[in-house]
């Protein structure tokens, strides 16, 4: 039988792509002054701070923390609430195949993404000047950041739905609205309100620290203990959050996997 | 029943779909479109309910232009017409009542419809249309539930509850199984004589034209170049007129099923 001869790929530009890669990640850690026996040397002190935090921690201390969590659960169901409910008819605007003018979705979709850039804790710092210390800048915060985040994966949903659904409901008459209730808002519902889920996770962990800037919940309690070194009662807030923002997501992680 | 005046549409990647095509479809005929891919089918089919706008020439339904109506009187043309597709594009996630109900929508005001509000008359329209294609026992069943030959009736029966003067049929079996072919070949000839609802059907096999259309036209590279009247013609004049719309003879083995 005839022995066939395939030319192997050329594989210098893998190569050279792997040469700079290493190159970039070297450079940084040079730039950014990373050492390595530095980290050896404070990892034993953090181990000793381990030691502190978790042997044991101050179980005594739970009452005490239970309000600020609920504060920080709160905070993250009205910000994810608020943020969910303007982020579905933004959506429905960014969306290009449902309203076809650019002068609308293309200054939308810088706007999203602009909110979308602003970590939830630049947010939170704005409106602590803004609202003063306390929750309810925590919230303001969480809803725009939500708003941001679902908006742009929804009218990501809604762009990439069956268009057949929407050419037959025009086929037979109907006008935009009904077009939005009959051909989009059934194809894109489901995913919504997973991604709505998914916001209120990403919304727990993000309120949990927001109180570092003072826009309350447990990460006000938080930085309180830390400030006064009290290192078991530190121990015990992040156990406690650990497990809340764990059930939450497994919760959620269900409860989407049935969704979609 | 529908007009074409000189119409022509050219893509806006350049590409001419349709060049000056003069065509009047009547008053109860079968039309069955044949012609290869691409070569302006579903576009032709489109033009009747604007689904696609044409860059010349005017279309009329019942003397009224389609090319210039909007809003109101657009979907006031669209609701007379009702149109069913190769994917079938039933909403999947919705119970097949309220997908035959949505062809109500352009009868009823806005408000309503958002609401799910369809009047008693309404409903009995669309179990009616759904007993009209025998899958009345699905009607609380969810859409995507359903093989592809009950979505397809499903889709007929939303069509039906336009009660609708005329059909278009884009594709309508071509991704159905043969068996299920002739079943919704043979509901789309039932409503067309029964009912009095002029058709217009692309089809890609043109035995199923032959079985089913009073009238064939085929449709080559954007020109109408074959439009004949069913009605005593002869079968093998009529394959061997095919080669003008496919540029070469039919094959024997190419015919399907032995009619």
């Amino acid at each position: 039988m005839q022995k066939l001869i395939v030319p192997k790929p050329k594989r210098l530009r893998k190569y050279s792509l792997i040469m700079l890669v290493a190159f970039m990640i070297l450079g940084s850690a040079w730039f950014a002054g990373f050492n390595i026996i530095e980290v050896l040397v404070n990892l034993f002190k953090g181990g000793r701070l381990l030691g502190r935090m978790f042997f044991p921690p101050n179980f005594a201390y739970i009452p005490r923390i239970i309000d600020p969590m609920l504060e920080t659960i709160q905070m993250a169901l009205v910000g994810t609430f608020l943020g969910a409910i303007v982020a579905l008819p933004t959506a429905v605007l960014a969306a290009n195949n449902f309203i076809k003018t650019k002068w609308l979705h293309v200054p939308l979709r810088l706007i999203l993404n602009v909110f979308r850039t602003i970590p939830a804790m630049v947010l939170a710092s704005l409106f602590v000047a803004i609202f003063g210390l306390g929750a309810f800048s925590g919230v303001v915060a969480l809803a725009i950041f939500t708003f941001g985040l679902i908006s742009k994966l929804t009218f990501e949903t809604i762009e990439a739905i069956d268009y057949g659904q929407v050419e037959a409901l025009m086929s037979l008459g109907a006008n935009k609205m009904n077009i939005l209730r009959y051909a989009i808002m059934p194809q894109i519902l489901p995913q919504y309100t997973s991604y709505t889920i998914y916001g209120f996770e990403v919304n727990i962990r993000a309120a949990a620290v927001l109180g570092w800037v003072g826009a309350g919940g447990i990460g006000q309690t938080l930085e309180y203990n830390l400030a006064w070194r009290q290192f078991d009662n530190v121990g015990t807030i992040i156990i406690f959050s650990f497990a809340i923002v764990l059930v939450i997501d497994l919760v959620s992680a269900a409860i989407r996997k049935r969704l979609v | 029943m529908v007009k074409f005046v000189n119409v022509s549409k050219t893509y806006p990647n350049g590409v001419e779909a349709l060049k000056n095509i003069n065509l009047e479809i009547y008053e109860g005929e079968f039309v069955a479109i044949i012609g290869l891919s691409g070569a302006g089918k579903s576009t032709l089919l489109r033009l009747i309910n604007k689904l696609i706008e044409s860059t010349g020439g005017e279309v009329f339904f019942d003397e009224e232009s389609v090319t210039k109506a909007k809003g109101k009187a657009l979907i006031n043309i669209r609701r007379q017409i009702g149109m069913i597709f190769q994917g079938f594009n039933i909403v999947k996630r919705m119970s097949v009542l309220s997908n035959v109900l949505s062809g109500r929508v352009a009868y009823n005001p806005t408000w309503k419809t958002i609401l799910g509000l369809f009047p008693e008359e309404d409903k009995q329209i669309a179990y009616r249309a759904l007993k009209r294609v025998d899958i009345l026992e699905k009607v609380h069943n969810r859409a995507s539930n359903l093989s592809g030959g009950q979505q397809q009736r499903v889709a007929i029966a939303r069509a039906l509850a336009q009660e609708p003067k005329m059909m278009l049929a884009d594709e309508p079996v071509a991704s159905l199984d043969p068996i299920t072919t002739v079943q919704v070949m043979d509901y789309l000839k039932k409503i067309n004589e029964e009912d009095g609802i002029t058709t217009v059907a692309n089809l890609h096999h043109v035995d199923l034209a032959w079985k089913y259309a009073t009238r064939v036209v085929g449709v080559r590279e954007g020109k109408v170049v074959y439009d004949v009247m069913l009605k005593d013609m002869k079968k093998s004049l009529f394959y061997n007129d095919l080669e003008k719309v496919y540029g070469r003879p039919i094959q024997h083995d190419e015919i399907l099923g032995d009619e």
